[in-house]
């Protein structure tokens, strides 16, 4: 059984130490804008989700990709982009049931979460365990 | 960069835009947000000039740590002149806003003059425009918040705003974002008012990076399990800062009916208990706690009231979950007033939050009213029919509206306690020092708590010193100069990094130098913090000292000098203030008259 990053909202106080720490992993910068799990704010900020790519099994991203760009990492199931393959035609992220695969114009690549290889930076950067990886 | 090293400038009045470097000789002279806010103030405006005049200057700062992943990292401040008091203005907010300032590229953002009409400003990174408002004038800050997000057509834009008392120069408008977050203190929203600056909508995505990014990450490692484990740390995430209410009940310490008492039976009606209690009606106040950027610590509150009380029962706009009660907004609309009513207070506290007013001047403002009321020298007439008695829940929700729409006794009310009270014949019922209203702890029996407010730069505050542990010993002024002192410069200097000041229980000075270090250029030493902070606290005085402020500034209210205690562990005592003044300018390096002497200035590198 692979793990898998756990959410439970009800934990989450929306502090955004998952986007910090997912930006500082991958862009080595501290800004939000570039995280790959995103914290959204419902009801006047009564309930908080932290949202990223579930890793499904059938990875509609990965079936679209027309370069085969999309593969799975065998260690940990993530659905990882390799980014001298991807051309940036978008076609994933109309394929993506779940909005968690995005298009960069900065880089003309697409980019989604990759459970850094196994360690990934929002589940140990979060204060109150509402990012378990398991 | 810990520093974005750009300083966004807007001429109001011109409309015109301008992108400045930072200046690095003052950042490392005085850090980041309250300090370096300050030194800019200082340098850039006349403290003499009118605080709701277009010559003041109204500056939002971030700090260096603002924006990166140190706990708490969400803290901006919002300096000016302030009209409550006529002196400098620090006010300190969290929630998204000042993270995403920095995030879209600034340090600093300096407003300048007056808008020849009503405007709002537009920032994303460096795209600035300043765009009209003309239809947002006269809505609240919700309306205007859920406005802006809607125009940017994105949804992650911060927006910081006032509502009608910011407008109409109610002395202690506050500016507020993220809906319930708040620069509170000293009326910075209705400096935002005078300048017909409506709202400022921010989105950052230029991002932050620290000088040595892997100590970074290991210091802010280290630094997060201490606040982890730290047990103060973690009540406040459980209870919230509300737990205080009972601590001061039972302390003797809780301001109750215009300080008139020391001890509120009622605050068992109001306090975390009751929050998290479910009512007859099977309604809970309190929902969850909520945390701002960055923190690990989520001492906010999410509440709701209960959609059966009077004070909403109409109104199923306010049926909502919106900020409850924190122990300073519970304070001074609950003891103070003689309020015991829970729903009614969350429900004024979220009118504070919705017309940006701060609930501490507002509720001791209120309670000033009522004593007034009682005494016969405000009277129904006054009120418009408002039976404006203590513990009145229907009159405190009545006047909140009323305040917060700037119409009959709310515009009286808008004047601040201490005009208040002097337009109705009674100086004496004002609470504060230097124009603004007490903060929750009464200084007969927190004696060094009343150091700290006869001698913070903004006007009586909470939060400029802390001596409360030593305050927990003894009732008398012994030994709390000294504290109160050294603990100004030290919070003076956790205040301009860009960290909130509820770390400083589980955070040495060494855990904010150690954060400072890693993130900023150069060495960063404790010492050098300590002394930032003196400078900081040095110059604040002088800003004060140009306005026009004397050490006849720096008293407390006869009440509390002259009527002692009538219950609790201060039971007889009064607040020993001189003593402790005496020692504390000695401390200071200043005169007996309260100046700076030309060594203290030399020694900080300040010129007189």
């Amino acid at each position: 059984m692979t793990m898998g990053l756990q959410i439970d909202p009800a934990k989450c106080t929306s502090c955004l130490q998952c986007e910090l720490a997912c930006s500082n992993h991958h862009e080595g910068v501290f800004n939000p804008a570039l995280s790959r799990i995103k914290v959204f704010e419902f009801e006047h900020g009564r309930r908080s989700i932290p949202y990223t790519c579930t890793q499904c099994e059938e990875a509609w991203c990965l079936k679209a990709c027309p370069t085969n760009a999309i593969s799975i990492n065998n260690e940990t199931g993530a659905k990882v982009v390799d980014d001298a393959t991807c051309v940036g035609c978008k076609v994933c992220t109309i394929a993506c049931p779940y909005g968690t695969i995005n298009y960069r114009s900065a880089t003309g690549k697409v980019v989604k979460c990759d459970l850094c290889n196994g360690e990934p930076a929002c589940a140990s950067a979060c204060p109150t365990d509402a990012i378990v990886y398991a | 960069m810990a520093w974005q090293r750009k300083v966004l400038r807007i001429n109001l009045t011109r409309g015109e835009i301008y992108h400045e470097p930072l200046n690095m000789e003052w950042a490392n002279a005085y850090m980041g947000s309250r300090g370096l806010g300050t030194k800019y103030l200082s340098e850039m405006m006349d403290p003499a000039v009118d605080a709701l005049g277009p010559d003041n200057v109204l500056i939002f700062a971030t700090g260096p740590l603002t924006g990166t992943m140190s706990s708490t990292s969400g803290r901006y401040s919002v300096l000016c002149k302030g009209p409550l008091t006529g002196a400098i203005a620090c006010s300190n907010s969290g929630g998204k806003f000042g993270a995403e300032l920095k995030n879209a590229g600034y340090d600093l953002l300096i407003l300048e003059g007056r808008a020849p009409s009503p405007v709002y400003l537009s920032i994303i990174n460096d795209e600035v425009s300043l765009k009209a408002a003309d239809d947002l004038w006269g809505s609240t800050v919700w309306h205007t918040e859920e406005t802006l997000k809607e125009r940017s057509g994105d949804p992650q834009t911060k927006v910081c705003s006032v509502g009608v008392p910011g407008e109409r120069g109610v002395r202690y408008a506050c500016i507020v974002n993220d809906l319930h977050r708040a620069a509170g203190r000293s009326g910075v929203g209705a400096v935002m008012g005078s300048k017909n600056l409506k709202a400022i909508a921010a989105r950052g995505s230029v991002g932050v990076t620290a000088d040595e990014p892997q100590r970074f990450m290991a210091v802010v490692k280290d630094t997060m399990k201490k606040l982890a484990d730290d047990r103060g740390r973690q009540g406040m995430t459980k209870y919230g800062t509300n737990a205080m209410i009972d601590t001061m009940h039972a302390f003797g310490g809780l301001p109750t009916r215009n300080f008139q008492e020391v001890q509120f039976a009622g605050s068992e009606k109001i306090n975390p208990a009751a929050m998290s209690t479910a009512n007859e009606n099977g309604h809970t106040n309190l929902i969850t706690n909520k945390a701002c950027f960055g923190c690990s610590i989520g001492c906010g509150r999410v509440a709701h009231v209960d959609p059966k009380h009077f004070s909403v029962a109409d109104k199923p706009q306010y049926w909502h979950a919106s900020g409850g009660l924190e122990y300073e907004t519970a304070y001074a609309l609950g003891p103070v007033c003689g309020v015991d009513d829970i729903d009614a207070c969350t429900y004024v506290g979220f009118l504070t939050n919705e017309h940006s007013i701060d609930p501490i001047s507002f509720g001791v403002t209120v309670a000033a009213a009522m004593e007034m009321f009682e005494l016969g020298a405000i009277t129904l007439e006054d009120t418009g029919g408002i039976d404006l008695r203590f513990g009145n829940a229907e009159a405190l929700v009545q006047v909140a509206e009323l305040t917060g729409a700037q119409e009959g006794f709310g515009v009286d009310l808008g004047l601040g306690s201490k005009l208040l009270c002097e337009k109705y014949g009674h100086p004496d019922l004002f609470m504060g020092v230097k124009g603004q209203e007490f903060a929750g702890y009464d200084s007969r029996a927190l004696q060094g708590m009343g150091l700290g407010y006869a001698t913070s730069n903004r006007g009586a505050c909470h939060l400029k010193h802390d001596v409360f542990s030593e305050d927990m010993k003894e009732q008398n002024g012994q030994g709390k100069a000294r504290p109160c002192k050294d603990s100004q410069d030290e919070i003076a200097a956790i205040d301009s990094t860009g960290l909130c000041i509820f770390t400083a229980g589980a955070w040495g000075m060494e855990d904010y130098a150690a954060q400072v270090d890693a993130a900023c250029e150069g060495e960063w030493p404790v010492e050098r913090l300590r002394e930032l902070g003196e400078r900081t606290w040095n110059l604040e005085r002088q800003f004060n000292l140009r306005a026009g402020l004397t050490a006849a500034d720096d008293t407390l209210p006869k009440r509390l000098l002259e009527t002692p205690a009538p219950s609790g562990t201060a039971k007889g005592k009064v607040c020993e203030l001189d003593v402790m003044l005496k020692e504390y300018y000695q401390l200071r390096g200043w005169g007996a008259d309260g100046v700076p002497t030309s060594d203290t200035l030399g020694r900080l590198g300040l010129s007189a």
